[in-house]
Order: C-alpha cells, then sequence, then structure tokens
C-alpha cells in the first residue's frame, strides 16, 4: 500500500485515496470522435514516470497529480490540482 | 529401544492429546517436541503417495508434520507441528490416512505412487474423458491434506495500526543488536519474532555474551514494542507491512477473545534479520520419520531436552554438522557416522568416525524411527545401523520478504545460494541471510524416483526429470507441470534442491536457470484474520435514512441498496409482498401514496458557470431552463454510454440542483467533482453533494395535488415546476417530477426535520384513503410506465437512442459522452433498443431470453416484469435487437433455468398513458 503526500494533509495511507487515471487519458469534451477514442482506449503506459490523477476521497477530497514510476512505485512528485491551485 | 526420547525430569505437565491418546508436554513445547519425547516419530502420511512422514525440522519451513489443531470450528488444518506450542487440552489430529495413522489403506497397496507422477492431471485432462472419470472418485478421496472446518469459526481476529521508524524482523543475534541500537539512538522500534520465545539461533546455539531476555527487556523500557508469536507475513509497497500476531496457539480457547491480530506497519526502515533455513540432501527414501536436518537435531536436543535418536548418522556438505555431532555426543546419542561430502573438513568431533567424500544413498525405516543408512563412500556402498539420519545440505538466506520489496538476489557460488541484493525500499538485510557458510554442490547419490524434494507436493528428482524430458525448460513451467514449491510451505526446503537439478539437467549455473517469485504470505494466513471484524457482518457499513426509525414502526420489509436499506413494502394484516405492493401501487393510481425517497443522489450547483459544467455533465439541454423549472436528464459516460438519470431545477438565477440515481449517486458525486476540479477548474461554480442533506419525500396520485395543496397553503407548482414552501412549519422544496406516472411531488426537507413533514404528509394522505409504498410499488408503477431504471435498462451498454431518449440530446453537443456516442457501431439500427412486451398467455419470466422460435440464438431479455396495475395482465420491459422497428411482433420469452415461457407481443414501453396527461392539470 502506497504512503501518498497530499499536499493538503500531508502523508496519508493509499486507503484514503482513489486513482482516476492517468493525465494522457483525459477526454476534451470539445475534441473531436477520433481524439476522444485514442484518448480513452490508447494510452502510453510507460515502463517508467507516469502522470496520474488522484483524490484524497476519503480525506479532504482535493485532486492530485502524482508523478509515480510504474516499476518501483517512487511517487516523485505530487501536485495539487483544481479551482484553488488554478495560477 | 531406538528412535525418538526424552528423560522426564517432571516438568511434564500439559496434558494433550494427538490421534485420541493423551500425553504429556514440558512447558515451552512445540507439538513436534513433544510428539519426538512421547517416542512418536510418525505424524502424517503424504499429499499424493500416502508415505509415511515425521518431522523434518524444528521451525516454519517444516513441509512434513502437518496436523489438524482443534475441534469443531476452531480447527486448524495444515497446521506446522513445529510452529504449534502446546497448551493444556490440545487436540491434534493426523491428516490425509485412512482407516488410522500407521494402517492406512492408500499406501499399503501403494496405489498412487505409479499413477499420479509429474504431470498427471494435464496428461490426464488433455486425454479421453473417460479416464479421468476412472481416476477421479479416486484421487478425490486419496489425495489432499487436511480438511476445513463445515463450522463458523467462533473467534474474533482484531487488525491494528503501527508505526514505527525501525522495524526489525527476527530477533537472533543481529535483530536483537539492531533493535537495541535504535532503541538506544531514541528511534521508535517494533521488533517482530514468529516464535514463541526471543534468540532465533541463539536457542539452539546460545552465545553466554548474548541474554535474549535482558536485551528485550531494555528494548521495552526504551519504549520499543516486543512482539513475539508475530510473523512479518507481507511487504508490501512504500515499507508497508503486514504481520500475523498468534493471541492464541491455532485451536486454543483465546484468553481475551481475540485469536489472532494482523498490524498494518508503516516503517520508516526495515531491518531484516530473518537468518537462513538449513537444505534438505536428496537420497531414497529422505521423507522417512527419522530423517531431520541437522540444525533442527541440535534444536531438539538443546533447546527441549529431546534426543531425536539414539545411534545417528550425519551427513553434511558443510562444516556447521559437526556441531551437531558433537551436541549429540555431549548428550549421550551415539554418532555412527558423519558423512562429509567433501574431500576433507574440520578435525572430527571426540568419538565420532568421520568419512569424507561420503553421501547418503538410501534409508530403510521402521514405523517412528529409521532402522539403516546406506551410503556410497569413495567408490563404495557401506550400510549402518541408525535410527536417525541428520542432514545438512547448505544454507538458504530466508530472502522472502526483501524479494517482496522489489529487492535483487545475488548468486554465491560458494554457498551455492542466493543472498539478498539491493532493494528499491529502504530496506536492509543484516545477520547470518547475508553470509551463508560455505557449502559446495553434491550430486546426489541415491535413486531418483525415491529422492523427494518436494515433499509437501511429493515431488521427487524423477519427476523433475521427467519435466525436462518432456520439455518444460523454464522453471516457471517446472514450477506449474510438477506442483513444485506449492504447497502451503511454498517451496521453503525444497526451491534450492529443485533448481540444482533443473540447473544441472541444463548444464548452467543455478542463477542461469532462474528463480520463482516470492509472494506473500511468507507462511499460511487464516481467513479469519484478514476478514477481522468484516467477518462479523461488518464488511459493508450501513447507511441509515433520515426516516428510518419512522419506517421501523411501520414494520415494513426492508430491501438493501447499495448500502441503503430502504421499505421495499408495509404489508398490512398478514399480506404478502406481492399482495402489499400491489395495494400500494393501487393506491397512488386511484388516491395518493408517499414513500421515501431520500436516498436520492442530490447536487447544488450554483454560481456565474453553474449552466455551463451542468451543459457539460448532463447530455440534454440545461442552459435554456427557467427559474422554478425543472426536468428529466441524464448523463454519459465518455464512450458515449448512459451512466445515470436525474433531473434538473432552476432553483434561482445561478443556482441548480441535480438529482441521480440512489445507486448512481457515489459514482456521479466523484465524476462531476473530477469534472469540476481536474476537467474545468477555470469554471466559477460550486458544487456541493447534498445527497445526506435533505430528505425525500414523494407524494404521487390523483389526489397529491390536493393534499399538498391543504399542507402548504398554496398552490403546488405545475407539473416540472419548483417552488420552496413552508410544510408543517418547516421549510421544503417542491419538486413537481412524476416517476409513478400520477400528478407527483418530490417534497425536500433539511434531514433533521423530516420527522415532522413525513409524518404531516402520512396523517394527510391517509385522511383521503391514501397510503406509504415502498420500492416494490414503485417498481410496479414504473414499469408499467415505461420509465427506465439504472441498473435495470440502463445497464451500461444502453446509449440513450437504445433507450429512445435520443430525441432529448442537446443538439449543441459540448457535453461529456458526445464524441463517444458518434462512433458508428452506435446507431447500428440492429441495437438493443427497449421495447415493451405484453403477454399472450401466462406471466413473463423476468430475465428470460427473447427467440422467435424455439432453438433460436436469443435476440434480447427482459429486464423487468411486472402486470398492469390496475387491469391485470403480465407486461414487461426488455431491451430486444433492433426493438425500435419491431412493435406488434409475437416473440418466445423462455428462461430455462427457471422452466417458464409465455408468448408476448412486442410494443411500446409506454404502457400506462403514454401522451403523459395525468401529470398535467
Amino acid at each position: 500500500m502506497y504512503q501518498i503526500t497530499c499536499p493538503h494533509c500531508g502523508p496519508r495511507a493509499q486507503t484514503e485515496f482513489t486513482y482516476e487515471r492517468t493525465t494522457d487519458s483525459v477526454v476534451d469534451p470539445s475534441g473531436d470522435t477520433q481524439t476522444a477514442m485514442q484518448a480513452l482506449y490508447t494510452r502510453a503506459n510507460p515502463m517508467g514516470l507516469d502522470d496520474e490523477i488522484w483524490r484524497h476521497t476519503y480525506g479532504c477530497r482535493a485532486w492530485m497529480v502524482l508523478t509515480r514510476h510504474r516499476v518501483t512505485h517512487v511517487i516523485e512528485a505530487v501536485k495539487a490540482i483544481g479551482p484553488e491551485a488554478l495560477p | 529401544m531406538s528412535g525418538p526420547t526424552r528423560i522426564p525430569t517432571g516438568e511434564e505437565t500439559i496434558p494433550f492429546t494427538f490421534d485420541g491418546t493423551t500425553y504429556k508436554a514440558r512447558p515451552g513445547d512445540t507439538l513436534a517436541a513433544a510428539l519426538l519425547a512421547n517416542g512418536i516419530g510418525l505424524v502424517g502420511r503424504s499429499f499424493k503417495y500416502h508415505r509415511p512422514r515425521g518431522i523434518m525440522t524444528a521451525g516454519i519451513e517444516e513441509p512434513n508434520a502437518l496436523v489438524t489443531v482443534g475441534t469443531g470450528g476452531r480447527a486448524e488444518p495444515n497446521t506446522r507441528a513445529t510452529d504449534l506450542f502446546v497448551y493444556p487440552g490440545m487436540v491434534a489430529t493426523s491428516q490425509n490416512r485412512w482407516p488410522s495413522l500407521s494402517f492406512d489403506v492408500a499406501s499399503i497397496f501403494g496405489l498412487a505412487a505409479p499413477a499420479l507422477g509429474a504431470g498427471f492431471y494435464y496428461k490426464t485432462l488433455f486425454g479421453p474423458a473417460k479416464h479421468w472419470m476412472r481416476y477421479e472418485g479416486f484421487i478425490r478421496r486419496a489425495a489432499g491434506l487436511g480438511n476445513a472446518p463445515t463450522e463458523p469459526d467462533p473467534d474474533n481476529f482484531s487488525q491494528r495500526a503501527g508505526f514505527c521508524d525501525v522495524l526489525v524482523v527476527g530477533s537472533g543475534p543481529a535483530g536483537l543488536k539492531a533493535a537495541l541500537e535504535a532503541a538506544e539512538a531514541g528511534q521508535r522500534v517494533m521488533l517482530v519474532e514468529q516464535d514463541a520465545a526471543p534468540g532465533g539461533s541463539l536457542l539452539r546455539d546460545p552465545d553466554p555474551a548474548i541474554d535474549p531476555a535482558a536485551i528485550i527487556a531494555r528494548i521495552k523500557a526504551l519504549g520499543g514494542e516486543v512482539l513475539l508469536r508475530t510473523t512479518a507475513s507481507g511487504y508490501w509497497d512504500h515499507n508497508f507491512l503486514t504481520l500475523t500476531q498468534r493471541l492464541a496457539e491455532p485451536g486454543e480457547v483465546p484468553a481475551h477473545g481475540f485469536a489472532q491480530r494482523l498490524w498494518h506497519v508503516r516503517a520508516g526502515r526495515v531491518l531484516l534479520a530473518t537468518g537462513l533455513i538449513e537444505r534438505p540432501v536428496p537420497f531414497a527414501n529422505n521423507d522417512h520419520p527419522g530423517v531431520m536436518l541437522s540444525q533442527a537435531v541440535r534444536s531438539y536436543v538443546r533447546r527441549w531436552g529431546v534426543l531425536p535418536g539414539k545411534r545417528v548418522v550425519i551427513a553434511t556438505n558443510n562444516d556447521d554438522a559437526y556441531l551437531t555431532a558433537q551436541t549429540l555426543v555431549e548428550a549421550g546419542a551415539e554418532v555412527v557416522a558423519l558423512l562429509d561430502a567433501r574431500a576433507s573438513g574440520p578435525a572430527a568431533p571426540a568419538g565420532v568416525t568421520v568419512y569424507h567424500d561420503a553421501r547418503p544413498s538410501s534409508v530403510a525405516g521402521r514405523k517412528h524411527a529409521l532402522r539403516k543408512v546406506t551410503a556410497v563412500i569413495g567408490g563404495g556402498e557401506q550400510s549402518f545401523d541408525a535410527d536417525l539420519i541428520a542432514v545438512s545440505g547448505g544454507f538458504v538466506p530466508v530472502s522472502h520478504l526483501h524479494m517482496q520489496a522489489g529487492g535483487k538476489l545475488n548468486w554465491s557460488e560458494e554457498a551455492q545460494a542466493f543472498v539478498p541484493g539491493e532493494t528499491p525500499q529502504v530496506c536492509e538485510t543484516i545477520g547470518a541471510a547475508l553470509s551463508p557458510p560455505p557449502a559446495p554442490a553434491v550430486a546426489p547419490a541415491g535413486k531418483a524416483k525415491k529422492s523427494f524434494v518436494d515433499f509437501q507436493n511429493d515431488v521427487s528428482l524423477a519427476d523433475i526429470d521427467l519435466a525436462w524430458q518432456e520439455g518444460y525448460r523454464s522453471v516457471e513451467h517446472l514450477k506449474r507441470y510438477t506442483t513444485l514449491g506449492m504447497a502451503t510451505d511454498q517451496g521453503k526446503t525444497s526451491n534450492m534442491v529443485a533448481l540444482s537439478r533443473l540447473a544441472e539437467k541444463q548444464g548452467v549455473s543455478v542463477p542461469q536457470a532462474g528463480l520463482t517469485t516470492f509472494r506473500p504470505p511468507f507462511t499460511p494466513v487464516t481467513m479469519g484474520l484478514l476478514a477481522g471484524a468484516g467477518a462479523r457482518n461488518a464488511g459493508a457499513h450501513v447507511r441509515r435514512i433520515p426516516l428510518h426509525a419512522l419506517h421501523e414502526a411501520h414494520d415494513p420489509i426492508w430491501q438493501p441498496l447499495g448500502y441503503w436499506f430502504r421499505p421495499r413494502a408495509y404489508p398490512v394484516g398478514g399480506e404478502s409482498l406481492q399482495q402489499a405492493a400491489l395495494r400500494e401501487a393501487r393506491t397512488v393510481r386511484t388516491v395518493a401514496g408517499l414513500s421515501d425517497v431520500s436516498t436520492l443522489g442530490k447536487f447544488e450547483v450554483s454560481g456565474p458557470d453553474a449552466a455551463a459544467l451542468l451543459e457539460l455533465v448532463c447530455a440534454t439541454n440545461v442552459g435554456k431552463l427557467a427559474i422554478g423549472r425543472g426536468r428529466y436528464t441524464f448523463m454519459l459516460r465518455e464512450d458515449g454510454f448512459v451512466n445515470d438519470d436525474g433531473t434538473v431545477w432552476r432553483l434561482a438565477e445561478n443556482r441548480y440542483l441535480l438529482t441521480s440515481s440512489t445507486g448512481g449517486a457515489d459514482r456521479m458525486a466523484h465524476f462531476i467533482s473530477y469534472v469540476r476540479n481536474s476537467l474545468r477548474p477555470d469554471l466559477k461554480c460550486s458544487v456541493v453533494n447534498v445527497q445526506e442533506h435533505y430528505a425525500g419525500i414523494a407524494l404521487a396520485g390523483p389526489k397529491a395535488r390536493g393534499i399538498l395543496a391543504s399542507l402548504t397553503g398554496a398552490e403546488p407548482p405545475r407539473h416540472m415546476g419548483y417552488a420552496p414552501g413552508v410544510l408543517a412549519g418547516v421549510p421544503v422544496h417542491v419538486l413537481a417530477a412524476s416517476y409513478s406516472g400520477e400528478r407527483a411531488f418530490e417534497i425536500h426537507v433539511e434531514a433533521t426535520h423530516a420527522d415532522t413533514v413525513w409524518h404531516a404528509i402520512e396523517t394527510a394522505t391517509r385522511a383521503e384513503g391514501g397510503a406509504p409504498y415502498g420500492l416494490e410499488a414503485m417498481e410496479l408503477l414504473r414499469i408499467e410506465k415505461g420509465h427506465v431504471v439504472v441498473g435495470g435498462e440502463v445497464d451500461g451498454r444502453s446509449t440513450p437512442h437504445d433507450l429512445g431518449l435520443g430525441g432529448m440530446l442537446n443538439k449543441a453537443g459540448g457535453f461529456i459522452g458526445a464524441a463517444g456516442l458518434t462512433r458508428p457501431a452506435l446507431s447500428d439500427p440492429n441495437r438493443n433498443n427497449l421495447v415493451g412486451l405484453v403477454s399472450l398467455d401466462g406471466p413473463i419470466p423476468e430475465g428470460g431470453m427473447l427467440i422467435q422460435r424455439a432453438g433460436q440464438s436469443p435476440q434480447g431479455h427482459v429486464t423487468a416484469a411486472a402486470r398492469r396495475i390496475l387491469e391485470g395482465g403480465p407486461i414487461a420491459l426488455a431491451l430486444l435487437q433492433g426493438g425500435h422497428r419491431r412493435h406488434g411482433e409475437e416473440l418466445i420469452v423462455t428462461s430455462p433455468t427457471r422452466g417458464e415461457k409465455a408468448r408476448v407481443r412486442v410494443t411500446s414501453p409506454h404502457f400506462y398513458d403514454p401522451a403523459g396527461e395525468r401529470y398535467r392539470d
């Protein structure tokens, strides 16, 4: 079980979080069918670092992007997203 | 007199039974030690061949001495006698024997051995079916270990979380030292030991300079946590470990209610002081009682005062076994011969004859011990009269946790063993596991057929050879073909012996032959421990609607719905569920009824961009909604299929209420949050999940409008209108929506005031001749009306067009799922479409398949079956291939599982008031 450092709450157990999807599988609602289906069904799935969207569902409920190594499971970075994280 | 013994000292005070006979044990005895002390060497029968098996080890790696311990629901099968401390009244039973342990029919006739070699199942199952039919009955009776108890486990299991700076696994010399150092440095320490006593190898080979008890006391005094009888069974990501703690021995009545505890520990640093496991030696009949690992022999003599044999042969390829020889001599046993496979070794202990270049080739035995050991010495063969052989084939570092942590292994040619290397986690192996003593490779001297490698699964050297001969080259294939290493001991004593044989066959070095992966748990874990409190009906949490107590007073039939419980029907005067539901539905159609709809998903969306967010989430037009109006809506997944449905209401200029289905509420909450926060953080709006903030009461029926008007003192909103109001002094939202097909309202009220409002509505409704109605009546009403339900007709494979909702799609697009919906396959005219079915004869079986003629492939299925509420006559909703074009067609509904059938006519799904005149004023 991972330990994920929530940008708002600090290090917490993975069971408090839910995984959403990788950032490369985000579907742009204004995009065309081809692009949308590409995002949904053909993902990069790298054997290394990947950016993933997670939510601290059973904690502060905030959203974040984890940069996680898919082989070693080392989480290199966590970045808050959402309206409050906008520049 | 030969075989295992112990000289009584008067400390034999603990009574226990083995196969019905009562014996005595000393405090601190394992069952294995106590059995040996009582002269018992034969403990069980092997898995496939029913060969007699004894005690081979003194630890958790034991493959042979498996027993069932305890009785009734508390019985624990396949428990290692070496990992089980005797308690007063312990009941232990041997396994896989009939009619008795010493007289076993299957072994006497030698039935199994020729038939069940490696790959037996593959070959039989690929062969003609009749062969399997012939073997099956026999195999089911003959093969196996202990039986699972049939009664529920009466014990409780606890779970606990732990945190520490340093977790030390193993309390041998290295573990004790590391734990003490960390504790003295002011770190939070947890020390875990699977044995009941600390010390590890010190229990076998004491060191006067190290006092485990004193060190443990010091660690505890410094605030450290020491857990004995606790196994680190799983090493997961980010230094997260699971520990399994025995609070009572297997089969024992727990003193404090809890039999075991599962720990979830997050450690800053992990030190693995897991030590070594001795490697057995393959030779003919090396599985017989009286063949024991060398260090185990030393443990029995020194720790438990048991002499496993009186005339002992020792076979080794390393120096450690010389210490065993010395120990035995000191204890008064005769060491008949020390067979050293090497050309030279250390000095022989006094009174022991050492033979070099000597390997055991076979043993012969009697019931509880050996009779004879035969060895190949130099070029010749020599036999020895002996009741025990102590063997040592080298040492294997316990690297299971290291590998679970993602660690690498390095090959030590000198020790013929894999040694823990680098790991990606904050983890380090310390102590003996890092430096196994030198032990050269030795070629087995006995017949391969009877030279066992995996004792628990009855795999011999010959089976490995056979697998090789039949083309199984990879270690992974070897494992699956022979079942090597797949028993409850997970190959702790067998993996390295087998790997060496495979490497020898391949003509490569052992690391080139490969190694299978170690996975948790390290030793077997009982299911009850993993379930914990979840085993006591606490697996899923219970969500209670605000009006739960009020419904309870009506004694309804409850319906679990997700985590919720909702009234299914309110039977009166001995009504059945069906009778009650039909009465309630009729009341709604003719008078009025009220129902609890509090579990609907509810989201309040506000802000200048609220409509923009809703136009993204909802596939229908929202932007044009006037203030005080609402409409039916549905949400799509990104691939274009319907995700959920509900209603959307414009409460004020920039304030909306979106409802969704009960079952989809949690899913929608996550989805809307994703859209708002991840996809469109730029929108100026706020989404608040108000599902549990409001209780919802539906009031439906021809008299609903009058009842509501009298209660609020105001004209209720017309169909799909919204108005705030005050009811029984409580502020409410009134939404004029109809699921039943009648003039109907949803009255949403702050949950804390729901009782008052329900009570007022119920009193007024009953005064008019109405009544509360439950989910079952609601189902009858919505089927007749042709309304879809999420989880029924909306099954994750239906598009808006399939459900006849295509016309409601937002023409401007831009909603989630719009792109997915344009895929060609989603507009195929032969997709499953929603239709109605009217029976031409009997009731329509729910879930039945739709066919044109007997013998044809199904063209659809019945999603919901009911009857016309007032007129009677079976009707149903169904999904049918190309259904929109097939109204009027005659089909057959068939349910082979129920043995039911009905002839039906395809119709529009709207059986009742298709024009919707009943809910318009």
